[in-house]
């Protein structure tokens, strides 16, 4: 336990922003997830797995001489193929059934990413580094990595490009249409096949881009995937599905909130933290319905 | 609970080999002891997941809390904790042959006991989730374990915490037959506990829940009471099994062998399934064919273990859901005492 951060006042200002930044990376994870949840009603363990892939792509082009920076670009284009190859091969058998199914299949594939992960890149932690140097606010007291702000500014864009895509497009259109009812769409002349498949691909390439930032801004491990499925998870259920500034507000707040854990309890309890909060988060939603005699399902 | 004579014969044939089993695969008696342990961890599982619809990836948690509780008391009760967990595997203290055993006994108690009052008191919370809610949210649950527990300095953090080695008594052989049957002993008592409850109105009101939990609330269940009370039966054995296994492998570490979610949380929900949810069989038939497959062939992945679990869950997960009893039920119903209607059969096939 330390209490440094309430009497330091400007270590609470550095861990609120860096929570802030941190929990739009999260929010981008999360959009993702509800996405696909709202679609197909599935609900994907490997989320977690999808974002360090995509992280270790922008990697290997930092490896390779490139900036690290186009991996945000590069990223997501492999990833979206990487998302239909599993959809393809897995996710459309289980689309329709129990959702402990899809948990299920979808936690095979996450141990299956993991390792084969391990086995290309190796289990160190690894970083790709921008060059991007640093920002000082409030007399140097605050220091803040630019890489950080580029990753929050370029998660905001592809956020909004992606609303404005699912608003305007005639996929976008098609995929509004079967998440609210997939038979009706199917009634009406949509492919809810390919709806599906460019979904999952659009979300696997969503946790590409993420994972390109989180590469340049923090670190990337390939047992590191599963806090982000739980994060993202975390941040949909305190949402709710479709509601994109719940989301967004959320993912902020589960951010400045692990800040807060890992100044005051200490690093090695943070992703503890972050597992118990979702259970505290799951269990009051369960007393507050429980009163109105429902239930969370 | 009656029992017929050809099941009679089954069982005593079973318990026969069971105790031979050491003396026929001398070599074996550590992979038979961890198959009693995964089969009672599979049995276990499935009066949630199978009986009672409640998919549980939590067990994990009753069985590390198990394996440390049931190592730390054993440690605690002759030696100060902390100078045993800070002098790691160098051994400062031994324990006499009478000290190991006793306190084995009471850490075995304990490892039962507590889990159980745990599963108790967070029943009432985590059990009012339903569907994947549950699922996801006892999976947070074992994960966060294992991340706090590797954070605590008295049980080793994250070094790990070597459990007392096995006094010398008698011959080499010992300490393996000692494990074995321990586990053996612990996979029979569950065993007659399981089948107990099975042939008793419990069994009928926890598939009642799983069916349709609203209907049977309805009906004057209080489905809360015996949604709590399936749990701590298998928080009890999961204790214990998680208290023999923390003295066979001889070393705890919180992510890697007591909160193991990525491997022994997953194993006892793949075994249950691949054996058949919701059968008084499927989960040991599952757990040995696993296990003979894991040992098998785990060799020949030579460090592709993972990848290859990884693959058989899709696999079983979406190619062979009802499991092996399952199968078994639809070749041969007969034998399962379905009346089958030679009519429907025929209908079924045309519609087809």
């Amino acid at each position: 336990m330390d209490f440094m951060v309430f009497q330091y006042p400007m270590i609470s200002v550095q861990a609120c922003l860096d929570g802030i930044l941190l929990g739009i990376l999260f929010a981008l994870i999360a959009y993702g997830m509800a996405l696909q949840w709202g679609v197909m009603n599935i609900i994907n363990i490997a989320q977690g797995d999808l974002v360090i892939l995509g992280g270790y792509i922008a990697y290997f082009m930092y490896l390779y001489g490139i900036h690290p920076a186009w991996g945000v670009i590069v990223s997501p284009i492999i990833m979206f193929f990487v998302g239909i190859a599993i959809y393809k091969l897995v996710i459309n058998k289980v689309v329709d059934r129990d959702l402990f199914i899809s948990i299920l299949a979808t936690f095979g594939i996450s141990i299956l990413f993991m390792q084969l992960m391990n086995f290309a890149f190796g289990a160190d932690v690894v970083l790709a580094n921008s060059d991007y140097g640093t920002t000082m606010l409030f007399n140097s007291n605050v220091v803040l990595p630019n890489s950080k702000i580029f990753s929050a500014f370029i998660s905001i864009l592809f956020a909004i490009c992606l609303v404005i895509y699912m608003k305007k497009s005639k996929l976008g259109r098609a995929i509004r249409a079967t998440a609210q009812n997939a038979r009706a769409a199917k009634i009406l002349g949509v492919d809810t096949e390919k709806v599906y498949a460019a979904t999952f691909g659009i979300n696997a390439a969503l946790c590409g881009v993420a994972g390109a930032l989180i590469s340049i801004t923090f670190t990337i491990h390939p047992y590191m995937g599963l806090p982000y499925t739980i994060r993202s998870f975390m941040i949909v259920i305190v949402a709710g599905l479709g509601n994109l500034p719940g989301v967004a507000m959320s993912g902020m707040g589960l951010g400045v909130f692990e800040e807060f854990a890992d100044y005051i309890l200490g690093t090695e309890f943070r992703i503890g933290s972050v597992f118990l909060l979702l259970v505290l988060i799951l269990v009051y939603r369960r007393f507050k319905l429980s009163r109105k005699r429902e239930y969370l399902k | 609970m009656s029992i017929s004579k050809n099941n009679l014969i089954l069982y005593i044939g079973i318990l026969t080999f069971g105790i031979a089993a050491p003396f026929i695969f001398p070599a074996f008696k550590v992979q038979l002891s961890i198959l009693c342990v995964l089969i009672v961890l599979a049995t276990t599982w499935n009066i949630q997941g199978g009986e009672m619809g409640y998919n549980s990836f939590g067990n994990i948690l009753f069985y590390g809390l198990g394996m440390y509780l049931c190592a730390s008391v054993q440690v605690g009760m002759f030696f100060p904790l902390a100078e045993w967990t800070e002098s790691g595997g160098e051994k400062t203290f031994v324990h006499t042959p009478a000290q190991f055993f006793q306190g084995m006994a009471v850490g075995l108690i304990v490892a039962a006991v507590v889990p159980t009052i745990v599963a108790g008191l967070i029943g009432y919370s985590i059990l009012g989730l339903r569907g994947h809610y549950f699922a996801i949210c006892t999976l947070g649950l074992g994960v966060a374990a294992g991340e706090i527990s590797g954070g605590i300095e008295i049980i080793g953090a994250g070094q790990g915490f070597t459990t007392p080695p096995f006094p010398d008594v008698g011959s080499l052989d010992s300490r393996g037959e000692f494990f074995y049957f321990l586990s053996f002993f612990v996979l029979v008592l569950t065993f007659i506990a399981v089948r107990g409850i099975y042939s008793t109105r419990f069994k009928l009101i926890l598939n009642a829940i799983r069916d349709n939990e609203d209907k049977a609330e309805a009906m004057g269940i209080e489905t809360m009471k015996y949604k709590i009370v399936g749990w701590m039966i298998s928080a009890f054995f999961c204790g214990l099994a998680g208290g023999i296994m923390g003295g066979l492998v001889g070393y705890i570490d919180s992510t890697d062998v007591a909160f193991d979610g990525r491997e022994m949380g997953v194993f006892m929900v793949l075994m249950a399934i691949l054996g058949g949810k919701g059968t008084l069989w499927g989960p040991i038939i599952g757990a040995t064919v696993f296990h003979i497959f894991k040992e098998g062939f785990w060799t020949f992945f030579l460090g592709w273990q993972y990848v290859a679990l990884g693959v058989l869950i899709v696999v079983i997960v979406i190619y062979f859901p009802e499991g092996i009893m399952g199968w078994l039920r639809e070749k041969y119903p007969e034998r399962f005492g379905e009346v089958v209607d030679e009519k429907d059969r025929k209908a079924q096939v045309e519609l087809k």
